[in-house]
């Protein structure tokens, strides 16, 4: 038995049969069918379980505001939850589970749920599980994670990919109805470059879903010529199955294209998903209106749907929820949806109008002046209870409920930069207020337009006047142009447990509850009974809510106020912000100039910031990672070792005031070095603290070249650029990074010497005395190469920087290594190099951590008194001075095996181990091969006057203590004589 | 976000980097009497308007100009952008 709720018409493909699955059962459908009318045409109206109280629910509507119809769409990888089948485009081969229901959709256990709804209402999450508060975190809440929840996760990567892009136009049209497409046809013809994008696959909106005529046309005959002659148009770019979800600053707005969802799979490389940023000066909102639901008792049984959704399903889809209907409804609307239902063969069993004076029918009953009390039917709906008018009840046998309480614009994206929606008084609903974003405006039924002929003009209007363009509109098709008022009817009088918000289970009782415990602004409204709240965002409660609270409160609606709706329109996969963002693609990386030399002699990498860089080089038989690193350090403290630092951050200063614009920039002075001399420069923020250290060398009287730490060279070089445009504007200075013009590497080692005397050019003395310590220059390398030479060193060592153009990188360490064969050189990587500068005692990124202090740091002396520099005025706060202030220390355990952790806090050695008797923490901790022995650096109060202490180094997370002596941090060479040698 | 950049026309906001008030610019004198004083006010004190601001921003991942943006703090609306160095200038800021 298959499609016994399938009509006649439609604009469904019924020579091709799609078959799909719902829980495991196999169904056939149509292209041109959405998932939800896929199942109504197989008479499946149980589609889900509710959030809270696990009620069976089925459809509410036909569109994207589809609080219930939720389904965990596709297998595996590929499940994706929460998924509206409203809007799910039929594929073959389409798999569905419905969610939020276990053991299974017909038999739900937590469905005891709704029986003790009673301890459930408003609010139950503040009032049931406050004590004790020990229980909040174990207990409750992942009680109550399980029990209420949406669909569950796959638990794996998302397989898809997903792309980003820029598009540009002079007007933007959101939604393809009649005032869309009217628009874009005033707009193409007219010449301008015009963007039509509509959420749903076949453009056209409503009018797809009537059977009313434009002019001589059926109107989705018209819509769909419409369409034709705007694809025709070169300038006109049409997106379907795209929805604009929100409207930001200065005309951009964001938009999700499904290129992949109607699919059965995403071809090879192309994406699912494109996240597109349109740019435009002006946008017209089409974006129709939403029917609004009446709330009666019952009202949420799968069968229970808004009219116009019944409509939809009729004449789009020709597909129905029952061939028994009866409508419930407060304007004319509702008979609109009863006569197309009637006209299929479907049996209205009665329209339901609360009005006196509804119009007479003569094809099927009209109840004037009656409501729906009650509704029947465990998981679906069979009976309607109605009071007549004259206070005696009927019983409607109907297998489904069009519910009609009128339309509400659809304001959405008039908010989303704080316009407001005003209340219109005829239309009993929120249209667009004034504040709207700049170069927005709006036309048709959002705008509170509702007749198709006017839908059609103010489409026509607004393209027009928005582009300014004169001249005579395009001709309108005839069209419906019934006039439109709306009496408000919210909900019938009594009842107890009826819904507003489906989605988040909130019932009118909620609601009067929430505003007799006190909570009278709406926001507050909202987050205590979570109305509105949910992944539709009230597209089909809010108004509702609001009217129920205006009532109890006595004011109007307007006097309540009104939530306003925030970007994303519907909800996007977060892999659709993500892109192509994700995994190795997450940031650019970015390759040293030895990093393919250094991959052959099979480096083990580590990635600082963007780059990568070798860490280690483990030679054959090396099998952990300390063997590699002690041997690097022992070999370049014995002989030579060769490190890329070119990811040090350089800056080229030049001009006549470079030598002053230093000496503001750093802490100590710069205008007395001499040139081919080197400094090391001391950093501070405005606040004092250490921003960054580094080196400038004075390669001539207006030229320097500065080094910064490879975390910060970007943010150096914008602090540097502040300082030259914002600071001192006059100052003949000028600024360019090179970090990656210059190859860099340190050769360090007591034979350093020896091997650079090796490439070097012969004319180049490199002797102590005329090249010694902290010298620099220009010279040239391997006959004729220009480079650039620094005496300086982090090792501690007698040491180098060389730096050649960044071409030239891979082949100068490959004859540093050829040449250095003869001194058993190494390489080494990130790990040695930490070694030998905490051996060294030189302070790094764990150091210079954004809270320390040049007097922190042992460097105190270096802050100049005697000029102008950032940071020396607030540095000498009196908190940042006093005696006791953190000191950097050497930490050395008693046992030498003894692990020094870095980030575990020292106490006195005597006395309680506790916050308030802190005495400092570890920053950096290292294996010295040199010292035999685990060491570390580290901020201790008052550290420098209590060197020789012994300590206790606490790790409360690791339960470790250890003994530990205060040493000065120097332990190797402090005197520097090796690297003056 | 676009800027209206005063050399090179509109771009997009996600080229810049932002830094804040362009208080900024008027750093105290290091020698000035109250100094201390000045610079705390300078370093932590900043007016919070809802309205007009006037704020620094760097097209990083463009020319490296610091602009001066007058932006609304309430519509965003961007009514005047200047190259900071010239603010500077017209501030009294020279070597």
């Amino acid at each position: 038995m298959t499609q016994t709720n399938r009509l006649n018409g439609g604009q469904i493909d019924r020579n091709t049969s799609l078959s799909f699955k719902f829980d495991g059962r196999s169904y056939t459908a149509h292209p041109g069918d959405t998932l939800a009318s896929a199942l109504l045409a197989n008479d499946v109206r149980l589609i889900g379980r509710s959030f809270k109280y696990h009620r069976p629910r089925g459809l509410l509507t036909a569109g994207s505001e589809e609080p219930n119809g939720m389904v965990e769409l596709r297998t595996g990888a590929l499940k994706e939850p929460n998924t509206r089948a409203t809007t799910i485009e039929m594929f073959d081969g389409l798999e569905a589970k419905s969610q939020n229901r276990w053991p299974s959709l017909k038999f739900d256990a937590l469905a005891v749920n709704d029986m003790f709804s009673n301890f459930l209402s408003a609010g139950f999450y503040y009032k049931t599980f406050m004590w004790p508060a020990a229980f909040w975190e174990k207990l409750y809440e992942p009680m109550i994670r399980r029990a209420a929840g949406l669909g569950a996760l796959s638990q794996e990567a998302d397989p898809d990919e997903y792309d980003k892009g820029f598009r540009h136009c002079d007007l933007l049209i959101i939604g393809a109805g009649p005032a869309g497409l009217m628009a874009a046809l005033t707009a193409g013809r007219a010449g301008v470059d015009v963007i039509l994008a509509d959420e749903d696959f076949t453009l056209g909106g409503r009018l797809n879903s009537e059977t009313f005529a434009l002019g001589d046309h059926s109107a989705s005959d018209w819509a769909a010529q419409a369409v034709a002659e705007l694809s025709s148009l070169p300038n006109v770019r049409l997106m379907p199955r795209t929805t604009v979800i929100g409207a930001f600053d200065h005309g951009i707005y964001g938009a999700v294209e499904r290129t992949g969802d109607h699919l059965a799979s995403v071809p090879a490389g192309k994406p699912r998903q494109i996240l597109w940023r349109i740019y435009t000066q002006k946008a017209l909102l089409c974006a129709g209106a939403t029917e609004r639901p009446i709330a009666f008792e019952n009202n949420d049984r799968p069968g229970i749907m808004m009219a116009s959704a019944l409509r939809t399903y009729a004449n789009r889809f020709a597909a129905t929820a029952s061939q028994r209907v009866a409508i419930f409804t407060n304007n004319d609307d509702g008979h609109r949806t009863a006569a197309d239902l009637h006209a299929k063969g479907v049996t209205i069993t009665a329209v339901v109008d609360v009005r006196e004076d509804a119009p007479t029918c003569y094809d099927y009953e009209v109840l004037k002046g009656a409501q729906v009390i009650d509704t029947k039917g465990r998981h679906g709906l069979t009976f309607v209870e109605v009071a007549l008018a004259d206070g005696s009840t009927r019983t409607l046998e109907s297998g489904a409920l069009g519910v009609s309480g009128g339309w509400n614009p659809n304001v959405h994206m008039t908010c989303h930069q704080r316009g407001r929606p005003v209340w219109d008084d005829a239309l009993a609903a929120f249209v667009p207020g004034e504040n709207l974003p700049v170069g927005l405006s709006v036309a048709g039924a959002a705008n509170g337009v509702m007749s198709t002929h006017g839908a059609l003009q103010s489409g026509a209007e607004g393209a027009a006047n928005a582009l300014e363009l004169t001249g005579v509109l395009p001709d309108l098709p005839e069209a419906e142009d019934a006039p439109v008022s709306q009496t408000p009817f919210w909900y019938v009088q009594g009842c107890k447990r009826a819904w507003v918000d489906q989605q988040n289970d909130v019932t009118v009782k909620d609601v009067k509850l929430s505003y007799q415990e006190g909570f009278r602004s709406v926001e507050h409204l909202k987050r205590y009974t979570t109305l509105g709240m949910a992944t539709d965002q009230g597209k089909t409660s809010n108004i509702t809510g609001l009217a129920i609270m205006a009532e109890v409160a006595g004011k109007s609606i307007p006097e309540v106020g009104t939530t306003i709706f925030r970007p994303p329109y519907t909800p996007v996969p977060i892999g659709t912000f993500a892109g192509r963002m994700k995994g190795q693609e997450f940031h650019p990386t970015r390759l040293t100039p030895s990093h393919y030399w250094a991959k052959e002699r099979g480096a083990v990498f580590v990635e600082v910031g963007n780059w990568l860089r070798a860490q280690w080089f483990p030679l054959p038989g090396e099998t952990h990672w300390r063997q590699s690193v002690d041997r690097e350090v022992r070999q370049t403290r014995a002989s030579v070792g060769v490190c890329d630092c070119t990811t040090l951050g350089k800056i080229d200063v030049q001009g006549t005031d470079a030598a002053e614009f230093l000496n503001r920039i750093y802490a100590n002075g710069f205008a007395k070095l001499a040139v081919g001399k080197t400094r090391y420069g001391l950093m501070l923020r405005e606040d004092g603290m250490v921003m960054d250290d580094g080196t400038a060398a004075r390669m001539a009287e207006d030229h320097f070249v500065v080094t910064t730490t490879t975390a910060n060279a970007v943010s150096v070089y914008r602090h540097m650029e502040f300082a030259r445009q914002c600071l001192y504007p006059d100052m003949d200075v000028q600024l360019i990074s090179t970090t990656e013009a210059w190859a860099q590497y340190a050769v360090a080692g007591p034979n350093s010497r020896k091997l650079l005397q090796k490439i070097l050019d012969p004319e180049f003395d490199l002797s102590n005395d005329a090249f010694p310590f902290m010298a620099c220059g220009n010279v040239t390398v391997c006959g004729g190469l220009r480079a650039r030479l620094f005496r300086i060193s982090f090792s501690g060592e007698l040491a180098y920087e060389i730096a050649v153009p960044s071409r030239y990188g891979d082949a100068l360490m490959r004859r540093l290594m050829a040449e250095g064969e003869e001194f058993d050189v190494t390489p080494y990587g990130t790990e040695a190099l930490g070694v030998m500068r905490v051996e060294k005692g030189h302070a790094a990124g764990s150091e210079l951590n954004g809270t320390t202090t040049a007097l922190n740091l042992g460097l105190g002396k270096m802050v100049s008194k005697k000029k102008d520099s950032i940071g020396s005025v607030l540095s000498e706060r009196k908190a940042l001075v006093e005696p006791d202030v953190l000191r950097l220390v050497g930490i050395k355990p008693l046992q030498p095996e003894d692990k020094v952790t870095a980030g575990g806090h020292l106490m006195n050695s005597e006395g309680p181990v506790d916050a308030a008797h802190d005495q400092g923490y570890v920053t950096s901790a290292v294996y010295s091969p040199i010292l035999n022995s685990n060491i570390g650096l580290g901020l201790v109060k008052n550290g420098a006057e209590r060197l020789g202490e012994t300590m206790r180094l606490v790790s409360p997370l690791t339960d470790l203590t250890v003994e530990v002596e205060l040493v000065s941090a120097h332990f190797v060479d402090p005197e520097g004589e090796r690297l003056r040698a | 976000m676009i800027i209206n950049h005063p050399l090179l026309g509109p771009r997009d906001a996600s080229e810049f980097t932002y830094l804040g008030d362009a208080s900024l610019i008027d750093r105290p004198d290091w020698q000035a009497e109250n100094v201390s004083e000045a610079f705390y006010e300078y370093g932590y004190l900043r007016d919070n308007p809802a309205g007009e601001h006037q704020e620094l921003w760097y097209h990083e991942a463009g020319d490296r100009s610091w602009l001066v943006v007058t932006r609304n703090t309430l519509t965003h609306e961007i009514s005047k952008v200047e190259l900071a160095r010239d603010v500077a200038r017209a501030r009294g800021r020279s070597k």
